[in-house]
């Protein structure tokens, strides 16, 4: 497999988020500080990398009438499990996070991989594919959570750097408190999604003119 | 008025308004995205979530009574996740087998329902707040009609927003997005606001 042109499918031209509108959710709700998203992005790449290997391996056991059934016990086993480790050993992201990480179970990207990619592939390229999707998962989350902290609270990196208060950029006067509540949550991703598809016109029109 | 109905009127709006649960909470996102383009089907996709999480809500209070007794309460997100899919199933072969014409309407959105966060969302924070079955069924129930309310709400704006022009990078989602926004700035207006 061309792990490649995958790597380029899941960072920008297929990305999870802001091409194939899956995993709506948890980027709307938790993209708040850069600890949640990088946490939340990275608690779903392990988990879809385990659950696309996992289904891949099985693949040709999996009966196709009850394989959705299947695919989210798989999924649902490796949620309890993130879960269960992060409550363990990161409690404090656990708390932020709330119910949002056994909603992962139901996380239509991971789903959404299993049924596209990994019960048709095999184990070596499905976990390929479960990082880049992965990957592009957290790059879209991360985006959205430096525009709305920086936007909403002024801060850069909160709860992760600088002992958790993350570096002030903008004066504490100044930021539209909204950002953080739900309408910036729409209205981040809005933008987002509108400027990754401007991006992507950009380069194709691009390689049509050398073309030419 | 005695404190427990007060407590359920609470709860009732509470999911319907304050805690709307599309709008401030963020759960069922990718249905409000993808069945709002017209006002019927909107319809249609709201009562039968509200249908499934009512149903669902009842179901996973019993269950999780069962993993408590049992010690069993981290199996809690794999086991709600199997009764709501079995529940979806059984409301699929019942309406289609004693009530067609209401199998007709909702049939496509049925299979749909399983991967709802707002349905899993619902039983969790259930499970989480330590409600009673009739608290439970009550706020199953009120979040589905949350849902509706928004979702109904939302496609009404949206087939109005198709029509008019917008910026070649915003076309399809993200102007949608934005609309949305704009309704949950609405929402905004209730928060804060305490009952009883």
């Amino acid at each position: 497999m061309n792990f490649k042109k995958q790597l380029k499918e899941g960072l920008l031209t297929k990305n999870p988020v802001t091409v194939q509108l899956l995993g709506m959710c948890s980027t709307l709700a938790i993209t708040t500080n850069l600890f949640n998203g990088l946490g939340m992005g990275l608690s779903v790449t392990l988990i879809l990398i385990c659950s696309n290997v996992m289904i891949s391996a099985l693949r040709k056991v999996i009966p196709s009438q009850i394989r959705i059934a299947a695919y989210i016990v798989i999924i649902a086993s490796f949620v309890t499990v993130v879960d269960l480790c992060l409550q363990a050993f990161l409690p404090a992201l656990s708390d932020s996070l709330g119910v949002f990480i056994p909603l992962i179970v139901v996380n239509c990207m991971i789903l959404g991989r299993a049924e596209a990619f990994a019960a048709k592939n095999g184990v070596l390229a499905s976990a390929a594919d479960g990082l880049c999707q992965g990957m592009g998962y957290t790059v879209a989350l991360v985006a959205m959570c430096i525009i709305r902290e920086l936007l909403g609270a002024g801060t850069f990196g909160g709860g992760l750097l600088n002992n958790g208060e993350g570096f002030r950029i903008i004066p504490a006067q100044y930021p539209a408190m909204q950002l953080l509540m739900p309408v910036g949550g729409f209205l981040t991703l809005g933008f987002v999604i509108a400027g990754s598809q401007w991006l992507i016109k950009r380069i194709e029109k691009r390689k049509g003119g050398a073309k030419v | 008025m005695n404190a427990y109905v007060q407590a359920l009127l609470g709860i009732l709006l509470s999911a319907i308004l304050t805690e709307n649960f599309i709008l401030v909470r963020f759960y069922g996102i990718c249905p409000f995205m993808g069945v709002s383009k017209r006002i019927d089907t909107a319809l249609g996709m709201g009562l039968s979530v509200t249908f499934v999480m009512a149903l669902a809500s009842a179901a996973c209070w019993l269950v999780y009574q069962l993993l408590l007794a049992l010690n069993l309460v981290y199996m809690q997100t794999v086991a709600f996740v199997l009764v709501i899919a079995a529940i979806v199933q059984v409301v699929e072969m019942f309406l289609k087998k004693f009530v067609p014409a209401l199998y007709k309407a909702l049939g496509i959105f049925l299979p749909l329902i399983t991967t709802n966060c707002a349905v899993l969302g619902v039983t969790l924070v259930n499970a989480q707040e330590g409600f009673d079955f009739l608290q439970s069924v009550i706020n199953g129930a009120a979040g589905g009609i949350g849902f509706t309310l928004s979702i109904v709400l939302f496609a009404s704006m949206r087939e109005r927003v198709s029509k008019a022009d917008c910026p070649a990078a915003f076309k399809g989602f993200p102007i949608a997005l934005v609309t949305a926004g704009l309704l949950a700035l609405a929402f905004m207006g209730f928060s804060g606001m305490k009952i009883f």
